[in-house]
């Protein structure tokens, strides 16, 4: 009999946040192929650290902050041991012994130690009754001490200081700050700020002693802390001194075997120690020469790791910018970047100081490089992306302070800030989740990105419109935990790394035709990727090499394969075209007769000015749509990311008002763009004069005719955000029309990313750039108008070759006698 | 016993596709074909608001459902978590590149 193969042993030393999330992206992305142990110090599962705080203002328990039950480790076969120190790490044996004698082989080891509060080097730092702030121990030391004595001195007014000192407070404790520093929060506010975060907090009851040394603590007769002296003299008395001066990397048990260490452990950009059969995460790192000690920083890194770990070898942490909310309920602060401006940076402030509201936002060539808040945090989020993204604020400078406007954010009834919700008020209309919902499944589940609240409570996850407020209660219940990814660098989905900027370059730098090529070249983790990414890819490889990679029905969504709208009941809907909105008695007749014959049970006119016939059965599809192409009409394609329709109005033809013959315009640009593929669906609108009765002002291209020309709008949006067209220029002709507006959809269709509107794409880019390219560069928007034409020029009616190809198949059941 | 029926040949299902087989009772049947040609039978319903599993994305050994996006195990027919429910499935094979059904 033979024995199961030996799987290589991982060692996990610190069962905290950032070695336990490790451990659980590399059992995501690799399950089974490590034998896993983790010795952990304290005697708990793995839990949420940053939670403490609530747990201390009494406003969580230390059972509802647990992250990993003692059966997730049961379940995934990792054998725990807490309560257990490691003493010595041997590399030439590759083994961890521990403080009581344990000893554990590996052939990778993690470390993840952590870090240890900062102990003032005073006298009386080691008595009773002074404690650093880092874990449960600490947490419910400080709530004995609050419920046996009366004064609590915290030394540090930073973000932990400042949460240890409200959560005293509200436990009866008259608690004074002791702070160094100049204003609180030094580290990540401005002095304006910082004062009035300061008030805030005296009018909860807390007091203040700022730059102020401490000297030493003195014992009193139970033995325990009574006071504490500063420098100068004065004393004041304190039963409890919480040190939260900082935190040190814990990287001793590292540095004395051997491994390099500089105030931390030194890891590349893979995670890798100077032992590469030893890799380190979490605070105990120093990476590039910076020790972390927020939590979403240590994700990113757990990310890296576990990929790497697992073998890929894809992925490298190259730093994070981080941002920071305080964790006192009540208190709205945000900062992120570079708060504090420099010499070759701008400033846009905003100041009520009796509204209690203040932001500054810090920009460097024309880009969000740093910002505070304080009293209105609803837009940290936004900011946040948008300096994460680098994204060019030019175009929108003159309204940036005052946040992303959410005017015509529909769905939820104009409710826009998290903050001010009810619990029971209504974030997702479309799948009915509460805001108190989404909150209990952040705290119950431990959910830290967007993607995983939208997995669990379904919030977001159709239209998406109410993403940005999920994710602001995300950054509200969370704090500095929530750190939204990149976008492009943000993952497409679960089975790649990659962004969808990174795969869409690759398809084009690298010529793949097919999505195994390109599965293969970008090591894709499943065999043939998911309904996110295939649809995404074959978009990109189809729009990027239009002749040369073939179409793959099976990476379509069911519509782009049945050439139909699928309705809840499994029947589709079928709207053939009416170029420009207009039609003819015999079409009419021809629809009337389908209607008639297909027992169709609804008949719809639609808002692109077509006829929808609802409730048609799939193996209907293929006759039905013989008879309309006999009648000479081709599919609406609106089922489609595609071009749907151009709206149009009676202009200058019948128009008492007319300026331009808006229905031929129109129906010309229909023609041109006929079967034309993109990343999302496409609309338009022509009209034939400013009363614009073609509502082209919310199209992704509006056209709307003058009496010298047209002027062509472009980035409108009528559905889940009204968003008003912008203005992109004014021409003269019918052929410019086209080439203008076609070269903006091509340079869409290279660069929109998949399921992105042009809405989006253009919030993402900026109007300058779109300009740069279309009106600036004459060449250029000739050569992306080419390729349109070219991409289109052998454009077929897929009703037409649907029922003459192999495809047919799909729409005729298979019938089983009984 | 199970009653062994043929259903059509494996070409005729589509690779990372389906085909429906209609009863006369019972409802649909949704016939999906992997990308290593394995064969899976399940109700043609999914859990969640029934709708048509057989035209939904075929990825790995699951199906996504085309009208809400829940993704369904083609083996165990589950839902895969954290959605919870399931659907039920039917035994099927493939000989001589020839598919059957035990109904």
């Amino acid at each position: 009999m033979s024995n199961p193969p030996v799987k290589p042993r991982l060692v996990l030393i610190g069962n905290g946040m950032a070695g336990v999330r490790t451990v659980e992206e590399l059992l995501k992305i690799k399950p089974d192929h490590y034998d896993i142990t983790i010795f952990g110090a304290e005697p708990h599962p793995n839990y949420n650290r940053i939670l403490l705080s609530p747990v201390l203002a009494g406003e969580m328990t230390i059972q509802e902050i647990v992250l990993n039950e003692l059966d997730w480790y049961k379940e995934n076969n990792i054998k725990l041991h807490t309560g257990k120190q490691i003493k010595t790490i041997d590399r030439v044996k590759r083994k961890v012994i521990a403080e009581d004698g344990t000893e554990e082989d590996y052939d990778r080891l993690l470390i993840a130690t952590g870090s240890t509060p900062f102990m003032l080097p005073i006298p009386g730092n080691d008595l009773p009754g002074v404690i650093g702030y880092r874990d449960i121990k600490d947490t419910d030391e400080m709530i004995e001490a609050a419920r046996l004595h009366k004064h609590a001195v915290v030394i540090g007014g930073g973000l932990l200081g400042l949460e240890a000192a409200n959560g005293l407070k509200l436990r009866g404790m008259d608690v004074t700050v002791v702070h160094l520093g100049p204003w609180l929060l030094e580290r990540q506010l401005d002095e304006i700020a910082g004062k009035m975060l300061q008030k805030s907090l005296e009018d909860k009851g807390l007091k203040f002693l700022l730059e102020t040394q401490t000297e030493a603590l003195i014992q009193g007769e139970s033995g325990r802390v009574a006071a504490i002296r500063f420098k100068g003299g004065m004393q004041i008395p304190a039963d409890l001194v919480v040190m939260a001066a900082g935190i040190r990397p814990n990287y001793s048990l590292a540095e004395s075997s051997g491994i390099y260490c500089n105030r931390g452990i030194v890891v590349n950009d893979t995670m890798q120690t100077y032992d590469p059969k030893v890799y380190a995460v979490g605070e105990c790192v120093s990476h590039r020469g910076i020790a972390y000690g927020l939590v979403a920083p240590l994700f990113e890194q757990a990310k890296v790791a576990a990929n790497h770990l697992a073998g890929y070898g894809i992925g490298r942490y190259t730093g994070s910018v981080t941002s920071t909310k305080l964790k006192v309920t009540g208190i709205d602060l945000f900062s992120a970047g570079e708060y504090m401006g420099g010499k070759d940076t701008e400033e846009i402030v905003l100041n009520d100081p009796h509204g209690g509201v203040y932001k500054k936002l810090v920009i460097k060539d024309n880009k969000l490089v740093g910002g505070v808040m304080y009293g209105d945090t609803a837009d940290g989020p936004w900011y946040f992306q948008l300096l994460k993204d680098k994204r060019d604020i030019h175009d929108i400078r003159d309204s940036l302070i005052f946040g992303q406007s959410l005017v015509g954010d529909v769905g939820h009834a104009g409710k826009s800030k998290a903050a001010e919700m009810a619990d029971n008020a209504e974030v997702c209309g479309c799948n009915g989740v509460t805001k108190g919902a989404i909150v209990q499944a952040i705290k119950a589940k431990g959910l830290f990105t967007l993607d995983e609240v939208k997995k669990h409570t379904k919030a977001a996850s159709s239209c998406g419109s109410c993403a940005g407020l999920v994710e602001q209660i995300l950054a509200s219940t969370i704090g500095g935990a929530y750190t939204p990814a990149a976008l492009d660098t943000k993952p497409m989905c679960a089975c790649t790394d990659h962004s969808h900027k990174v795969v869409r370059e690759a398809i084009v730098a690298k010529n793949l035709t097919s999505k195994e090529a390109v599965f293969a070249e970008m090591q894709w983790k499943t065999p043939n990727g998911c309904d996110k990414c295939r649809p995404a890819v074959n978009y990109y490889l189809i729009s990027s090499h239009p002749h040369a990679a073939k179409d793959d029905p099976q990476s379509r969504f069911i519509n782009e394969r049945a050439h139909a709208n699928i309705q809840k009941d499994g029947t589709y809907s079928v709207v053939p075209r009416m170029w420009g909105g207009l039609t003819t008695p015999d079409e009419l007749r021809a629809i009337a007769d389908a209607a008639e014959k297909y027992k169709v049970p609804t008949v719809k006119v639609t808002g692109g000015q077509r006829i929808d016939l609802l409730g048609v059965k799939k193996e209907d599809l293929p006759a039905m749509w013989a008879d309309l192409n006999a009648a000479g009409m081709v599919s609406g394609h609106a089922y489609g990311k595609s071009i749907r329709t151009v709206k149009t109005c009676v202009g200058a033809e019948h128009c008492r008002f007319g300026t331009q013959k808006s229905m031929t315009m129109g129906i010309k640009l229909e023609k041109m763009l006929f079967d034309m593929y993109s990343p999302h669906k496409v609309k338009l609108a022509v009209s034939g004069c400013p009363r614009n009765c073609a509502e082209a002002g919310i199209k992704d291209v509006g056209v709307i005719g003058v009496d010298s020309g047209y002027e062509l709008y472009i980035g409108g949006n009528g559905g889940i955000k009204t968003e008003v067209a912008q203005f992109l220029c004014k021409v003269t002709s019918d052929e410019e029309v086209m080439e203008y507006s076609g070269a903006f959809l091509q340079l869409y269709r290279e660069e929109g990313w998949y399921l992105e509107r042009t809405c989006h794409y253009m919030e993402r880019v900026g109007l300058d750039y779109i300009k740069g390219k279309i009106l600036e560069d004459e060449e250029g928007r000739k050569a992306y108008y080419f390729r349109l034409l070219d991409s289109l020029k052998d454009a077929k009616d897929p009703w037409a070759t649907s029922r003459e190809e192999q495809p047919i198949k799909q729409f005729i059941p298979i019938k089983l006698e009984a | 016993m199970s009653n062994w029926k043929l259903i059509c040949k494996l070409d005729d299902i589509p690779q990372l596709g389906s085909r429906v087989v209609q009863r006369v009772t019972g409802g649909d049947i949704a016939i999906f074909r992997n990308a290593e040609d394995e064969v899976f039978a399940l109700h043609d319903k999914c859990p969640h608001k029934a709708g048509p599993l057989s035209q939904g994305i075929v990825h790995g050994r699951k199906v996504t459902c085309p009208l809400h996006g829940w993704n369904i195990g083609l083996e165990d027919g589950q839902a895969v978590a954290p959605d919870v429910g399931s659907c039920s499935k039917f035994d099927v094979k493939v000989e001589n590149g020839e598919v059957y059904l035990a109904v």
